[in-house]
Order: C-alpha cells, then sequence, then structure tokens
C-alpha cells in the first residue's frame, strides 16, 4: 500500500511544485518507490520543474480515459530510477479529472509505489479538490505572509470536511507545515511573521522551514528539483523535511538569522 | 541615544499587525465555518417574519452559533428600535 501525499496550500505561488518535485525526489533518493502527480490540468508544470518536460507523450487525463496505460504515461526520471512523474494534461477542459478515475489512477499506483506525491493546484477548484481528496497526509506549504497564512487555514478546512477520510469516518489526514520563502532577517526585524506566529494561528506540525533561497529558482531553471542541490540552503531544508516526514527526529535549521563570522562572510553559499 | 530610540520607535512592526489580522480573522472564519449550512437562510426567514410586525434593519438581527463538546447553542439577538411602531 502507498500512502499518499498531498502538497497543498490555497494560494498560488507558494512553493507548492516546488515542494513536489523536491519531496518526491527526496523519498525515491531514499529509495522508496515514488509517483509524483501534476493535479494542474491545463496549466502543467510540474515537468519543467523536474527537467522531463520533453519526454511526455501521454498525460494523466489519457489515462484516466483509458486512451493510455498508466506505464505508457509515468516518465521514470532520469537521476534516480525510483521515481515517476505523471504529468497533467493541458487540456482546457475542467472536467477532465473525475473522482472515479483519480481513485482508480491512485488505486492502481498504489500497488507497485511506496510513495505518492499529488501536486495540487491553487484554488479550491475541481484538480485541487481531487489532489487531497484521497490523501493520507497533507504538506501545506505556507508563506509567512497574511494572504497566503489565510489560505492555507481554509484548505485545513477543507481537509477536515471534504476528503475521503473525512466522509467514511476514517482517521483524519495528517496535516504538516512547510514554512517557505522564509526570511529570518526580516523576521528579527519585525516585517515577517516568524515560525510561531504562523504556528500560533495554524497550530499545525511543523515539518521544516525553507529559506528564501536564490537555489530555488537557479534549480527551476535548470529542471533540477532543488534537493538535488545539497549544497543549498533549500536543498538542505528539502532533505531534513523528508527526514523529519520519515520519523528522523531532526533539529530545525534556518529559523534563526545566521551568524556570519569572517569565514561565514568568506563563503557564504547562496 | 535619543537619535536611536527615535529610529527603534519609528521602526513598524508589521508583522505583529499581520499576526493580529490574521488572529481575528480565522477565528472569524473557523467559526463560520462550523456552523450549520441552514444559518443565513433561517437568518433571512426570521427577519421576515420579524419585520411583519416590528419595523426593524437588516442588521438588527443576529444569530451566532457555538458548538463545544457538550452542546450547541443557537443565540437570537434582534435589537428594537428605541420606538417600536407595533
Amino acid at each position: 500500500m502507498a500512502r499518499i501525499i498531498v502538497v497543498t496550500s490555497g494560494k498560488g505561488g507558494v512553493g507548492k511544485t516546488t515542494t513536489s518535485a523536491a519531496i518526491a525526489m527526496g523519498l525515491a533518493k531514499k529509495g522508496f518507490k515514488t509517483a509524483v502527480i501534476d493535479f494542474d490540468v491545463g496549466l502543467r508544470n510540474l515537468d519543467l520543474i523536474l527537467g522531463c518536460e520533453r519526454r511526455v507523450v501521454y498525460d494523466f487525463v489519457n489515462v484516466i480515459n483509458e486512451e493510455a496505460t498508466l506505464n505508457q504515461a509515468l516518465i521514470k526520471d532520469k537521476r534516480c530510477n525510483q521515481l515517476f512523474i505523471l504529468p497533467a494534461s493541458q487540456t482546457r477542459d475542467k472536467d477532465a479529472l473525475t473522482k472515479e478515475g483519480v481513485g482508480r489512477i491512485l488505486e492502481e499506483l498504489s500497488k507497485t509505489f511506496k510513495y505518492i506525491v499529488c501536486d495540487s493546484p491553487a484554488g479550491i477548484e475541481r484538480g485541487a479538490n481531487l489532489a487531497m481528496y484521497y490523501a493520507d497526509d497533507a504538506f501545506v506549504v505556507t508563506n509567512p505572509e497574511v494572504a497566503s497564512v489565510r489560505d492555507s487555514d481554509r484548505m485545513l478546512g477543507i481537509l477536515s470536511s471534504k476528503s475521503k477520510r473525512a466522509e467514511n469516518g476514517e482517521e483524519p489526514i495528517k496535516e504538516y507545515l512547510l514554512l517557505s520563502r522564509y526570511d529570518p532577517k526580516r523576521v528579527k526585524l519585525g516585517e515577517m511573521l516568524s515560525v510561531e506566529d504562523v504556528q500560533d494561528i495554524l497550530s499545525l506540525h511543523l515539518l521544516g522551514v525553507i529559506p528564501e533561497s536564490k537555489s530555488v529558482l537557479n534549480a527551476s531553471n535548470s529542471g533540477v528539483p532543488v534537493i538535488l542541490d545539497e549544497t543549498s540552503d533549500a536543498g538542505q531544508s528539502y532533505l531534513d523535511i523528508v527526514d523529519r516526514y520519515l520519523g528522523e527526529d531532526k533539529p530545525h535549521r534556518f529559523v534563526d538569522e545566521e551568524k556570519k563570522g569572517l569565514f561565514g562572510r568568506l563563503f557564504r553559499s547562496k | 541615544m535619543s537619535l536611536l530610540d527615535y529610529f527603534k520607535t519609528t521602526k513598524p512592526n508589521s508583522a505583529k499587525l499581520a499576526k493580529e489580522r490574521l488572529q481575528i480573522l480565522v477565528a472569524h472564519e473557523r467559526s463560520a465555518r462550523n456552523q450549520p449550512s441552514y444559518l443565513p437562510e433561517l437568518q433571512q426567514e426570521l427577519l421576515k417574519v420579524i419585520q411583519k410586525y416590528i419595523q426593524v434593519d437588516q442588521d438588527a438581527i443576529s444569530v451566532n452559533f457555538e458548538s463545544d463538546d457538550e452542546q450547541e447553542t443557537l443565540e437570537l439577538n434582534i435589537v428594537l428600535p428605541e420606538q417600536a411602531q407595533t
């Protein structure tokens, strides 16, 4: 049986796809067979972030409509043989995803995969609802900013009422907070909500803090998930997040401003 | 010293403001989330009934729904105009 993780946020642009790509790669690198699915029908982008955009032949909707088999549509990552990508369709048909279709595919994937990461689109439309419907765990990606925190809270409400687990009265989805684009310097200046502030409001289990980092854009520019840039702060933060998710007890990093000594100033890697 | 203080006090702590605004908003939205879906309709119908007898404004009536583990409470509050015309 696979564990289904939804990466969600409500608000757009907070780092869902970056996170999906990173944690899927992280889990796969740990040796777990992992599938990552792009639920953003019409606005496919996960393929770009993972650098496999030129290898897309069939997509999620093709498989749902039985125009292709799952094996035909899954793209095997070239860097890690345990990672498979199911790209979103570029169709403009909003009803292309169906609850039954998505359920069928997740069930089929569950037979051979250990983890299934569902990259949710922004908003609370069909794609977002279906991405979280079958989930066991939810990674709520939040920026330390009012609109993002509010939308995350909104998503928490939906997770606890409109998921399969909620409808069947099963154990609720496990919800985790991933605070991204965090800038400890601005927090210290009182210009940005702190980790504690966001936790006070959302009362979620913190899985990790991802610092605002230049390495994220560099990674997406080159189609390499940022977790593979192990020298970068964001990459290390995602490595920690995967470890914590898998049960390791690791102290949180990137929460406080790093103290810059002479060496730090000279060899600062960002 | 006084110059330093000046700079310190004029720096706005916008994060604190953000947190306060969010706490109020989120609490409000969460309570609305747990309300039964018939509540707005109930409020409208009650208003109509009351308006048959008393001239009250739309905002003169408030319906609050609260629930804890023990019980659910429906609180109805009608503010009558100063000279109620019956």
